[in-house]
């Protein structure tokens, strides 16, 4: 007896949804990014309007005062849904544990310098407080943000947010200075060298327009408070001390690498959008550039004492580079 | 004429997006999906860019990571850190 083994070609009569052939314009295989992200939230056929702001429907495009065409064209360029994100914050907390154990397991933080660990934890801890207010920030974008594209960036980046406040407490663990953290607090509370940023930080919790609000938390203070301190401050903490505080800030360090490189594309994507856009933007980025180095002004001192000035400067540098590349001149 | 260069892959997420930047990179580029499989023909050079594919995976992409969807390829090939090539001398 003799058995032919034929093989049947069975072409699926569609690739994708037809929401995506038609965003896409041609029938072909979708990523799962854009499976999870395209054209997701109601945009219409809303019952009932919010009873606590009844000029806006639920999901509102004029909840800000950039307008795009098409929401979903801020896409995320690191393809971020549920899933690739839980993935790759897995990864990296898992690298940051492992140097979190490795500093316990070779006793690193009991022979650090009393002076460089008091100087650092001085500048490191109040951060907690100031991740808090940026989850709180994000979290308002990602309630208020019009279209999946940006609200689940912003979700992620919010609750990215919450683990950088956990590995800033962790910090005061690692170097068993518990009551550190109640003195941080303190300072963040009263220390005059934190009220401008606070003040800040503060007030964006009740900016109103998401865009902006997204623009001076994510963008502007992020874009100088993470190379001012996670990189310069560790640096310089490295020269002098050894490093310590490098590695129990790894994550702080991959993760603004990883977002900067979002912000950057959203910034660009809704620049090039429209001049009205682009103007907006300039305007926003300007007064809380301000607002902003006002803010740090007395952090880096307390961190670079006499250096200050050409560190922070050196951070406004990259800042001002980032906004030109997305095309914006500040 | 020259002859096709070509690579074929495993289909998956992954290989999906290697060949949407093959075919961004060379537009000459003749694409069969086959049940499994997915094979690319590109007259005389075929080009793979790591820029384009980490671009399209949204990600950081070693392009020796393209070996574990590989099932075959044809051609000369010429490999660094940003772009492996395949030709055949015309």
């Amino acid at each position: 007896m003799q058995i032919d083994l034929k093989t049947i070609t069975i072409t699926p009569l569609r690739q994708t949804f037809g929401h995506l052939a038609r965003r896409m314009g041609a029938d072909k295989p979708a990523s799962r990014y854009m499976e999870a992200t395209m054209d997701l939230q109601p945009v219409e056929n809303f019952h009932f309007r919010p009873t606590w702001e009844p000029q806006f429907e639920i999901f509102d495009a004029s909840r800000t005062q950039i307008v795009m065409k098409d929401w979903y064209a801020l896409k995320d360029p690191r393809q971020y849904y549920y899933g690739a994100w839980t993935l790759a914050r897995g990864r990296m907390q898992e690298k940051a544990e492992g140097d979190f154990d490795l500093v316990d397991e070779l006793g690193l933080a009991a022979t650090y310098p009393e002076e460089g660990r008091d100087l650092a934890l001085s500048v490191f801890l109040p951060l907690r407080h100031v991740a808090w207010a940026s989850n709180i920030n994000k979290g308002y974008v990602s309630a208020y943000g019009y279209g999946i594209a940006i609200s689940q960036a912003a979700c992620y980046a919010s609750m990215d947010q919450l683990g950088v406040a956990q590995y800033v407490t962790r910090l005061a663990m690692a170097f068993n200075e518990i009551d550190a953290l109640a003195i941080a607090k303190e300072a963040w509370l009263q220390g005059p060298a934190w009220q401008e940023l606070r003040h800040f930080a503060e007030d964006l919790m009740v900016e109103k327009d998401w865009f902006a609000l997204l623009v001076a938390q994510d963008f502007v203070i992020e874009g100088l408070l993470y190379p001012l301190i996670y990189e310069n401050f560790n640096e310089a903490l490295n020269r002098k001390y050894g490093p310590v505080f490098s590695m129990l800030t790894r994550f702080q360090r991959e993760w603004y690498a990883e977002t900067a490189k979002w912000m950057d594309s959203v910034l660009k994507v809704a620049a090039a959008e429209s001049p009205e856009n682009k103007a907006l933007l300039a305007g926003w980025i300007k007064s809380s550039r301000e607002r902003a180095i006002k803010a740090l002004a007395p952090i880096a001192r307390l961190a670079f004492g006499d250096a200050a000035d050409s560190m922070l400067d050196d951070a406004i540098d990259q800042l001002n580079t980032r906004a030109a590349k997305a095309g914006i001149t500040v | 004429m020259a002859a096709n260069a070509f690579i074929a892959f495993q289909k998956n997420e992954e290989s999906r997006c290697i060949v949407e930047a093959i075919v961004e990179d060379n537009p000459e580029a003749i694409v069969s999906d086959q049940p499994a499989m997915v094979k690319v023909d590109v007259p005389g050079r075929l080009t793979i860019k790591r820029s384009t594919v980490e671009e399209k995976m949204g990600r950081a992409f070693d392009l020796q990571e393209l070996q574990l969807h590989l099932i075959t390829i044809s051609g000369h090939l010429d490999e660094t850190d940003d772009e492996f090539t395949l030709t055949w001398n015309a």
